[in-house]
């Protein structure tokens, strides 16, 4: 038996390059159960972080009683990270919402459905009939299931008409999905997970996947470990596992200084165009933009450089070589880049490293602009977000045409004035009070958006009825007028999509707790009660359950990028999750896009006419066609900018704000698992040495952080990071505090700021100082396993679980990987060259 | 020959438009893209009237005794609320506006003079004006409806 709390990511299987990853089943059942205990394994995916993992969950007596990897699966191959095994059921039966509560003389108090939902459309109804849909927003969630974002994408864009929908995808995925569009015309992952297994070098930029991702960096490990192990780069101010990793492996390790990522990435590119490691062939035929690029970079020496990001100039030259000079680079993109300064821009730069060496679409080459929730790409495929769906360009009338006619709707009713509204300016519009009704369905606000004191004085405002739609009682429930109780994952029917385009369906093993429905049943019901019809006075939504909804979205999906058609329940129950595009044509799905380097650029196509990189401001649909991108990807350049806010002498920090390892989100599952609990029980500060010193703070002391905005209050981990950042985990909210004190949560601190391009927040860079309160009364409750090890090992007792995991690392063979097309379905070939 | 007095009116905008920038961006600091954005953009004019600066030393630069004949106003103060930042972004593509067309008057003067360098830095600051007018379009189209149909 395995501790997976002391030993994240499992015991090792080595490999080599070209071959398949083996296979390694990992278990785990409540206490005293062993495998021929349980009654029903049902298939599902994990939904704790973006990965995908395929698994089964265990049910006995009609309670969920573990979790086993599936061994066919081609996104684990049988594993499961600790966020899996014990994080993904214990939470089952404890603390849940079981009936609807409203808000009555101040209190929430407990109610029934009817009662709830008659004063959900009441003010519907009010609202619509007073000013019209735009005083309606919809803030949903990036963990649920595609039927789910479906419906209420059709609810809100077809049925009511407001473009006020987002999801908290904003928070986590926005840039990857921009980037994508920037580049390449339309969302969608060109790369896969099977380029580990092959690549020479794997850059990660600004990416923790040893915590974020703790099965594919096993995956990694897995490769390190073998015997022709590639090169890793690694981009973070921090020294996690990766950076560790890339030193180790003859690597670099680059710690750039927070809100200087596009200075970094344009002196990379500078190295790559100055060597000559440019593939000029490829970029002729299949990108455009090459000459403003060059032009854009041209200033960024490596000197230059590292007077900007406060790194070595011969590390920047090493990591340019490596990506210049190997045969097969796997790049790996996250929340370093996409909360951070110039977030797009410096993504895009990511891009146009792979396309300036035309490495796209072969074993190996991958490009992973990676998500940080586990449903994140069905918000963006169904329009639950600011996206339409199935990639439709909401610039574009013939796609607006298209949803009409499929939808049965008047075009005008589709808001296509502008991109649907991104989550900050609908809670602008909510304080500024335009916005009256919002309804916020699995997710915690009041934990999670920056500049938290703001976020609570919204949500309290009088002129705003609030919906919270969830399954614990969250921080963002205690502010709502009327709170509707969700069944949660095992409980509910549904698929959906991770971060490499695989799909998988989650089946019901359960009943959800009292009178809890699952997100679809609560969204058909307000429907219905709303009475939505479309133009022939039918129903507007025309599906009642799961299967029908996802039906629906076929056919929404046909022909586009993300085409669903060749995929069925039945056939998601075959054992293994199936990437789209999966078609006719290609019945097993597709494993990688862009083979032919031929990308859905073309006008009729694309998801978007792109934007200016250091505006945000968009193109017309009358410029982009002049460019004649046809199928050509677009190489995009902006110069660096400060990022808006830099310390200061009366705020010398950065603060940067992230995961760990043992935990999701606000901790509403995570909190909940006893090993989970104990590994990283409460909030801390992470100082360097140094800076430590400097402030005369040990480990463990209790410190404060202060920001222009508010302050947070915990133990500090004298830890390893680089001078001048403090690093907060973003976990920690207050559902389980005592009091109403509200000095825990790391956005306390941060500010309201987003990317022009993309509209994330600016997570990563707040101003701090950073006093000494107290003494310590032992060392800070931060892991040792982690990033957030400490600076002297021998001061802290390593962060340890149970042997509670059976990992069996059985000889069945590894799943084969689905096939890689030699042309992207759905996308337009080249036009005749340009002569 | 006129061209000093065109390149007056032209550094005359220029300032006028980069101080209207900054002075929205401040007027409107509740709204972070706008504030951020005004900021980065009038930095992005200085730069232009710092561009214009080796023309004026070789054509000189004459400004008009008249100028309400010539110039744009200044922006004297912003307004408030959703409706007043639509009304202030309109005012700022009026001024931007009154750049990019002096630009291109200025163009094409360099041209019938067969001046490489001044068409040079018209090329490059004409892009730039257009980046500021397709960002102002792209703000207004979003802020349009809401400030006109539900704002209070």
């Amino acid at each position: 038996m395995a501790d997976r709390i002391a030993d994240i990511w499992g015991a090792r299987t080595p490999h080599a390059k070209d071959t398949p990853w083996p296979v390694r089943v990992d278990l785990h059942l409540d206490t005293g159960l062993i495998e021929s205990d349980v009654d029903r394994w049902v298939p599902s995916a994990c939904v704790l972080c973006s990965n995908g993992c395929g698994c089964d969950i265990a049910v006995k007596d009609g309670r969920v009683v573990g979790v086993r990897g599936r061994a066919g699966d081609v996104v684990n191959h049988g594993r499961l990270g600790p966020k899996g095994l014990y994080g993904s059921w214990q939470w089952n039966g404890r603390d849940r919402l079981t009936r609807p509560l409203v808000r009555r003389g101040g209190e929430l108090v407990e109610s029934d459905w009817d009662t709830a939902m008659d004063l959900v459309v009441r003010r519907s109804k009010e609202l619509l009939a007073e000013t019209g849909p735009l005083s309606h927003g919809f803030y949903t969630s990036g963990q649920l299931f595609l039927e789910e974002y479906y419906t209420l994408g059709v609810i809100g864009k077809a049925g009511m008409g407001t473009p006020h929908m987002d999801g908290n995808t904003r928070l986590c995925t926005a840039t990857a999905a921009a980037a994508l569009k920037e580049s390449f015309g339309s969302d969608g992952q060109p790369g896969s997970y099977t380029d580990i297994d092959s690549c020479d070098a794997m850059f990660l930029f600004g990416h923790n996947m040893a915590e974020t991702q703790t099965v594919l960096w096993a995956r990694v490990l897995d490769r390190l470990h073998g015997p022709d192990r590639p090169v890793v780069v690694a981009v973070d101010p921090r020294r996690t596992k990766v950076a560790e990793a890339a030193v180790e492996s003859g690597g670099v390790h680059l710690a750039p200084l927070p809100g200087t990522n596009q200075a970094l990435m344009n002196g990379l590119i500078r190295e790559l165009i100055a060597n000559g490691w440019v593939d000029h062939d490829w970029v002729a035929t299949h990108a455009l933009g090459y000459d403003e690029l060059a032009a854009t970079v041209q200033p960024y020496t490596p000197e230059h450089v590292a007077g900007i990001c406060r790194v070595d100039p011969d590390d920047l030259r090493r990591a340019a070589r490596i990506f210049g000079t190997s045969e097969r680079v796997l790049s790996t993109v996250l929340q370093g880049f996409y909360q951070s300064h110039q977030a797009t821009a410096a993504s895009c730069q990511v891009n146009n490293l792979h396309l300036l060496r035309g490495l796209i679409g072969r074993p190996g080459c991958g490009i992973l602009q990676m998500n940080g929730q586990p449903t994140a790409q069905n918000t963006r495929e169904c329009g639950a977000d600011g996206d339409l769906p199935g990639f439709r360009n909401w610039d574009n009338p013939e796609h607006i045409r298209e949803l009409a006619e499929l939808w049965n709707v008047d075009p005008l009713t589709i808001p296509h004035w502008a991109p649907p509204t991104h989550a900050m300016q609908i809670w602008r519009y909510a304080e500024q009070g335009s916005v009256k009704f919002l309804w916020i369905s699995a997710t915690n606000p009041a934990v999670s958006l920056p500049e938290l004191p703001r976020i609570r004085e919204i949500l309290a405002r009088d002129d705003l009825f609030v919906v919270v739609q969830d399954g614990f009682r969250t921080e963002t429930a205690e502010y709502a007028d009327v709170v509707l109780p969700a069944a949660l994952w095992g409980e509910k029917q549904g698929t959906f999509t991770n971060v490499n385009r695989t799909v998988h369906l989650s089946d019901k093993a359960v009943d959800p707790p009292g009178e809890a429905r699952s997100d679809l049943d609560i969204f058909l019901d307000y429907a219905r009660r709303m009475d939505f019809r479309d133009l022939d006075g039918a129903p507007l939504i025309k599906w009642s359950d799961p299967e029908g909804a996802f039906v629906a979205w076929q056919e929404c999906s046909r022909g586009r990028l993300c085409d669903y058609t060749g995929l069925s329940y039945a056939k998601l129950r075959g054992g293994s999750g199936i990437p789209w595009p999966c078609n006719e044509d290609h019945p097993d799905g597709c494993d990688r896009l862009y083979a032919d380097g031929v990308f859905p650029t073309h006008p009729d196509v694309c998801e978007d006419y792109g934007h200016d990189l250091l505006t945000g401001g968009t193109t017309s649909p009358e410029q982009y066609k002049a460019q004649r991108p046809d199928g050509r990807a677009f190489l995009k350049a902006a110069e660096y900018a400060p990022p808006p806010e830099q310390p200061s002498e009366d705020h010398p920090f950065v603060v940067t704000t992230g995961r760990t390892a043992y935990h999701f989100h606000t901790r509403t599952k995570t909190g909940r698992s006893r090993q989970l609990r104990r590994a990283a029980p409460e909030p801390w500060v992470e100082l360097s040495a140094a800076d430590a010193a400097a402030l005369g703070v040990t480990e463990g002391d209790l410190v404060r952080v202060e920001s222009p905005r508010g302050h947070v209050e915990a133990p500090a981990r004298v830890g390893r990071g680089r001078d001048g950042v403090v690093f907060i985990p973003f976990h920690y909210g207050y559902w389980d505090t005592d009091g109403d004190e509200h000095a825990r949560a790391a956005n306390e601190l941060t500010l309201t700021e987003w990317d022009p391009v993309s509209k994330q927040p600016l997570f990563k860079l707040a101003a701090a100082r950073v006093t000494k309160l107290a003494d310590a009364t032992g060392p800070a409750p931060a892991p040792t396993t982690t990033a957030s090890a400490p600076h002297d090992r021998a001061s802290v007792p390593a962060t340890t679980g149970e042997d509670d995991v059976r990992e069996d690392a059985t000889p069945v063979d590894p799943p084969s990987p689905p096939p890689t097309p030699d042309r992207t379905p759905n996308v337009l070939p080249h036009a005749a060259s340009k002569g | 020959m006129h061209l000093a007095t065109y390149l007056g009116l032209l550094h005359t905008s220029l300032t006028t438009l980069a101080d209207a920038f900054r002075e929205v961006g401040r007027g409107h600091g509740e709204e972070p893209d706008v504030w951020h954005t005004c900021q980065v953009l009038a930095g992005r004019v200085d730069r232009q009237a710092e561009a214009l600066a080796p023309v004026v030393e070789r054509y000189g630069e004459h400004r008009e005794e008249e100028p309400e004949r010539l110039h744009a106003a200044e922006l004297e103060s912003t307004r408030s609320g959703p409706v007043g930042l639509l009304r202030d972004l309109q005012d700022l593509y009026t001024l931007a506006s009154l750049a990019d067309i002096t630009w291109t008057v200025v163009g094409q003067a360099a041209q019938g003079l067969r001046d490489r360098e001044l068409l040079d830095v018209v090329n490059a600051c004409e892009q730039d004006t257009a980046r500021q007018l397709t960002w102002l379009r792209t703000r207004m189209k979003q802020a349009a409806p809401q400030a006109l149909i539900a704002a209070r």
